[in-house]
């Protein structure tokens, strides 16, 4: 049933571009599919660890960086008047190493931000993104600061006896981000659903319980910090080679909060949940864009935020989820106008 | 030497509204257990407040003060009612998403009124700074500091000796207790968020002046905030005060000796640090408010 619905889902995905020929939606599905990867990624720390990680966005454009610099080289200068030259390589290899650079990363921040919990892990990790950020904007010499890294080529895949294969249109990129976005999406499925898996949810519902039966809560979680940062730098290294510019801009807090919307709205926990959120608003700009000015967006944006928060705290697809199991046992799920009606109020 | 006396004298000025800011937060923080993204908002809103009265209005610099605060109290008051209360009891993730939303829609809300554009406020103060020997400081930044004394002894004594300070108090102890001896809980969440409001609002408006007015100026004022309660403990007033002069002589020094594009990076690297090496904070002796 599951497998069922996850193929149709990925063939319906796949059909997109046969039948979508404006270029604009489809620039917008592209970006929205990299932030989806992001999403994914992230909901491996919120959903199945419980830990709310706001600056995600760091590993994101973290791996944006290392894959643009790796592809364009630099030429920076290091203490003592040595210089640090890097010859331009293929851009696939720059996708290869934002992954390991990115999880490098998601181990030292993990390793150091999991001692604290709660409001402070979450502060931790905002500083993080933000230190990155500003690092990005002040060392101009590696990474020409606002000035911004241009001119970043695509990625092109190595066909064996033929040559290469640059991925330049829209829909190459489009099978493209399909293709990595399935396979984060099956490593992540692969994962919760592994003893490591078993462990994290265990983390989640009862620290003090997991800890008494034998999980080692550093290392699961470290380990659930490190695959979620390398996934979000497979995605920005996507956006990188896909937008072609990058800037420090791309650390922005708001990118941050626009991956954790899309888990929350879509389920936290469920792993279809960040693509349902994801694809809604990732296209929610989209749809307000003819009769929004963009601040108005960003106001609908907060609002419908707040609005999910109070009616579906749980997410869009495990209330659906626990809507259909309900029909099919029979039974009718607490409805709240039962509980009205004996006078109970709905929110205990 | 006199390049550092000037640093110290720059710090003095800057610290005592990042005081206003952290006690805020801090009361906010350590009363309610809300994460509040609201903060920097509040900051904004403030300044805008400025503008509006002095500018807008045509009325007296001096009466806008009161008028930010006032209208911090306002909001702050208003924002607690319509999207804290129905939520008390969920947890912490919630309230601190729910309270980014606010801030998203909020600060585009400021765009949307007041544009991209930074504003900047005229203030009845001579031009020429005062200079005492090697260190010269403007009159605004003076009356800052001035103001910004003020309120801290005001919150100070409202917390310390009065009877909703007391109820403040024993709330943050443990609400379930106080609210058996009679404390209406409720109440002291909204005037606490209140206060909070008010006093990053006061921050606003007098920061805005000394600065430049646009709509997403509260960012970094909000991050600032929340490396001051880290450095001085949660509910702590004092550490909160103390930890508001270290982060400004942090961003001091760090802007004067290392490079002034990473002056905002002082709060963060002070943010990573303290949890790190002391989570609790530097002053927390106990848990407690005051």
């Amino acid at each position: 049933m599951r497998a069922a619905l996850t193929i149709l889902a990925v063939a319906a995905l796949a059909s997109v571009p046969l039948w979508l020929r404006d270029p604009y939606l489809l620039n917008a599905l592209i970006t929205t599919g990299i932030f989806v990867i992001g999403a994914m990624s992230l909901n491996l720390l919120l959903g199945f660890t419980g830990q709310l990680s706001l600056g995600h966005i760091a590993f994101f454009g973290i791996g944006a960086y290392v894959s643009a610099l790796t592809s364009l080289g630099f030429d920076i200068g290091l203490p003592g008047g040595f210089r640090l030259v890097h010859e331009p390589w293929p851009p696939i290899l720059g996708f290869v190493l934002a992954i390991l650079f990115a999880g490098t990363c998601g181990y030292f921040v993990g390793l150091l931000s999991f001692r604290v919990r709660g409001a402070y892990f979450v502060i931790v990790t905002i500083s993080f993104a933000e230190v990155v950020r500003l690092v990005a904007l002040n060392w101009v010499e590696l990474t020409q600061g606002p000035l911004a890294l241009t001119n970043v080529p695509s990625i092109a895949l190595p066909l064996a006896g033929v040559g290469e294969l640059t991925l330049r249109t829209k829909l190459q990129n489009y099978y493209l981000v399909l293709a990595v976005g399935l396979i984060a999406y099956l490593l992540i499925a692969r994962l919760v659903h592994s003893h490591f898996g078993r462990a994290m949810r265990g983390l989640m519902e009862n620290e003090t319980l997991a800890v008494s039966v034998g999980i080692d809560v550093t290392r699961t979680l470290t380990l659930a910090a490190v695959i979620s940062a390398a996934i979000a730098g497979a995605a920005g290294s996507l956006y990188a080679h896909y937008i072609r510019i990058i800037d420090p801009e791309v650390f922005a807090f708001i990118n941050t909060v626009t991956m954790v919307i899309m888990v929350i709205s879509g389920g936290k926990g469920s792993l279809a949940g960040p693509v349902v959120g994801g694809l809604i608003f990732g296209l929610l700009p989209v749809a307000l864009r003819p009769i929004m000015a963009p601040e108005g967006q960003w106001i609908a944006y907060g609002g419908v935020l707040i609005a999910i928060l109070f009616v579906l705290p749980r997410g869009i697809v495990p209330s659906l989820a626990q809507r259909f199991a309900a029909r099919r046992s029979g039974k009718t799920p607490l409805a709240p106008v039962a509980l009205a009606e004996t006078g109970v109020k709905e929110r205990v | 030497m006199s390049e550092f006396l000037q640093h110290l004298v720059n710090m003095l000025v800057l610290g005592g509204t990042y005081a206003l800011l952290g006690i805020g937060l801090t009361l906010i923080f350590g009363i309610m257990n809300v994460v509040n993204f609201t903060h920097g908002v509040l900051y904004t809103f403030g300044a805008y407040i400025m503008f509006i009265v002095v500018h807008q209005l045509g009325l007296n610099f001096f009466l806008a003060l009161p008028v930010a605060v006032l209208a911090g109290w306002l909001l702050g008051a208003a924002i607690e009612l319509t999207l804290l209360r129905p939520l008390r009891g969920s947890d912490i993730d919630t309230t601190m998403l729910v309270m980014i939303g606010a801030w998203i829609a909020m600060q585009s809300g400021a765009l949307w009124i007041w544009g991209g554009v930074a504003k900047s406020v005229a203030t009845p103060f001579p031009e020429a700074p005062l200079v005492l020997g090697p260190v010269s400081v403007s009159w605004l930044r003076l009356f800052v500091l001035a103001a910004a004394a003020f309120l801290i002894l005001v919150t100070y004594l409202l917390i310390n000796r009065t009877r909703l300070g007391r109820a403040m108090r024993a709330t943050f102890q443990d609400h379930d207790t106080a609210s058996l001896m009679g404390v209406n809980v409720d109440l002291i969440y909204t005037s606490t968020f209140a206060i909070g409001s008010s006093l990053a609002a006061a921050a606003g408006a007098l920061l805005g002046p000394v600065y430049v007015i646009f709509p997403q100026m509260g960012d970094l004022a909000a991050v600032k905030a929340f490396a001051i309660v880290i450095l001085g403990g949660l509910g702590n007033i004092t550490g909160a005060v103390i930890g508001g002069f270290i982060l400004a002589l942090a961003e001091e020094l760090g802007a004067g000796y290392v490079s002034s594009g990473y002056r905002d990076a002082m709060g963060f690297v002070i943010i990573i640090a303290v949890l790190i090496f002391k989570p609790t904070g530097l002053f927390a002796r106990s848990e407690r408010v005051g």
